[in-house]
């Protein structure tokens, strides 16, 4: 991909993910050449910002990533009020009542398979293929922050206010992205999370 | 007043504060950014004694105004514009000085788009994941200049020698960019990457630091559907439903879904920032590249010049 990038596409999200972190394994014991960005995606993996991407493209082939995670560390666990706009349509989608919704939204273990769209919004994946949920044939001009949305097989959460097309389930008061932490980002690729239904303490419904 | 700092007095259309962006983040979907024609930002710095990735200013079509509250040494480079200090022309492309107080103007660009003001010490503002740049696409580092606003100044280093100004090249009246068939050329027909290599665009008003957007002949699809997201790099020609490519620039997003049909030449962005809307933009592939794609790849064996289809 241009001069300076690889783009590898490998079988599946399951096979990007170990491609992954079998780079940032290589990487972390300064086994991989320099790179300036490592940015996985559904499928793929980036890399950009590389001296001779020839070189390293003709070595790709003799690897065999283990299967596995990026990372194995702590659950981040997300506090999410169930009471988006659109947990209804899903729900039906899902044939299940609302509330059976956000049990199965909630009962599941996640993992961010890759950022994008803004920083800090990471694709979640966790759900069964069975949950799949379209976008929104008409995207929203102004998404709130703190969103928790549904499109195709992946949960977001939206970081700050943007126009959006995911179908909205629930609300958090979690910080996705503050660049005075560090690390900026609570989602980043790898992690794992779970949603937690929050205690309503709303005077109102 | 002696403290190192200039206030707004007029932000223009769009004025920003640029280094050399914030490599390293894209993981996290946070743009690369920085100066859109570093060239330019890297010459007005060297002018003025700087590091070469200090932040300067960027500009956008109509310039700003400024008042140094302290004397300051100042370079504007890039897009050719009037310079003024207290109504007094000063030179374009090389260092002046600029007393404390005085009404710096930075006109419009004459050519080009973009002009770089460069101060004695560049400009200090607090840096966000290790980079002052203004990130439109993420709303990440200081807002956009406007009228009010004060910006720190470091301290400046003395001028060492003479810097030599390489003239501006200045804007082509065609805009030519190498480009890189792919990743996903096959997503498109023949037809379409010959259309791609040989007809003219027109650089369209659309345009912004997020991406180069062109009017011009539709890219035809081979193949119909989504493609799953995957990463984007600089200078990534991505094609929208709408078939028109658009050439991702610093403030790009770091994935997407559109196919990528080519990708443009680092290189050759600096210039694409400073075409003007209506410019004439052709892609041609660049040397290596086989431009029949049924071929035979043999990527280092030298090509054959002549004979353009």
């Amino acid at each position: 991909m241009g001069e300076h990038a690889l783009l590898v596409e490998l079988a599946d999200a399951a096979a990007a993910e170990a491609f992954h972190a079998e780079l940032l394994r290589r990487r972390a014991s300064g086994a991989l050449p320099g790179v300036r960005e490592i940015v996985p995606a559904a499928r793929t993996v980036l890399l950009d910002g590389l001296a001779e991407p020839a070189r390293l493209a003709a070595e790709l082939p003799g690897w065999e990533p283990r299967p596995g995670h990026a990372r194995v560390g702590t659950v981040v666990e997300v506090p999410v009020r169930y009471d988006g706009p659109d947990l209804a349509e899903v729900a039906a989608r899902w044939e299940v009542s609302p509330e059976e919704a956000a049990r199965i939204h909630s009962s599941a273990e996640f993992r961010v398979a890759f950022c994008g769209f803004a920083p800090g919004f990471g694709y979640l994946t966790g759900l069964g293929a069975r949950y799949e949920v379209p976008r929104r044939a008409t995207p929203r001009t102004a998404v709130p922050a703190g969103s928790v949305a549904l499109a195709g097989p992946y949960t977001g959460v939206y970081p700050r206010s943007s126009p959006g097309g995911w179908q909205l389930i629930g609300t958090t008061d979690a910080v996705l992205w503050d660049t005075g932490r560090e690390p900026a980002a609570l989602l980043s690729p790898g992690t794992r999370v779970r949603f937690v239904p929050a205690s309503r303490t709303g005077a109102d419904r | 007043m002696n403290d190192r700092a200039v206030a707004v007095v007029r932000g223009g259309a769009l004025t920003t504060v640029q280094d050399l962006g914030r490599p390293g983040h894209a993981h996290l979907g946070v743009p690369r950014s920085g100066a859109l024609d570093p060239a330019a930002a890297r010459l007005v710095n060297r002018l003025v004694g700087n590091a070469e990735d200090a932040a300067v200013l960027e500009t956008t079509v109509d310039g700003c105004a400024l008042r140094p509250r302290s004397a300051v040494t100042v370079a504007v480079g890039g897009a050719p514009c009037p310079v003024r200090a207290d109504g007094r022309p000063l030179p374009w492309g090389t260092a002046v000085r600029v007393p404390a107080g005085a009404l710096l103007e930075v006109g419009p660009a004459v050519r080009g788009l973009r002009s770089y003001v460069a101060f004695g010490g560049g400009i200090t503002v607090e840096p966000v994941l290790g980079s002052r740049s203004t990130d439109l696409l993420s709303g990440l580092g200081p807002a956009p200049l406007a009228e009010g606003a004060v910006l720190p100044l470091g301290a400046a280093a003395a001028v060492r020698g003479s810097v030599d100004a390489p003239p501006w090249p200045g804007p082509p009246d065609e805009l030519v960019l190498r480009v890189r068939l792919g990743p996903r050329d096959d997503w498109f027909t023949a037809d379409a990457l010959r259309t791609l290599t040989t007809r003219a665009y027109l650089v369209s008003s659309a345009s912004n630091r997020i991406g180069l957007r062109l009017d011009g002949p539709a890219l035809e699809r081979a193949r119909p559907g989504e493609l799953p997201s995957e990463g984007m790099v600089l200078g990534t020609v991505q094609v929208p439903p709408d078939g028109r490519p658009v050439v991702f620039l610093a403030d790009h997003p770091t994935t997407g879904g559109y196919p990528v049909v080519a990708v443009v030449r680092e290189a050759d962005l600096g210039a694409a920032a400073q075409a003007v809307p209506g410019t004439r933009v052709r892609f041609v592939t660049a040397p290596q590249e086989p431009r029949d794609r049924r071929g035979p790849r043999s990527p280092g064996a030298p090509s054959s010049s002549g004979g353009m289809p």
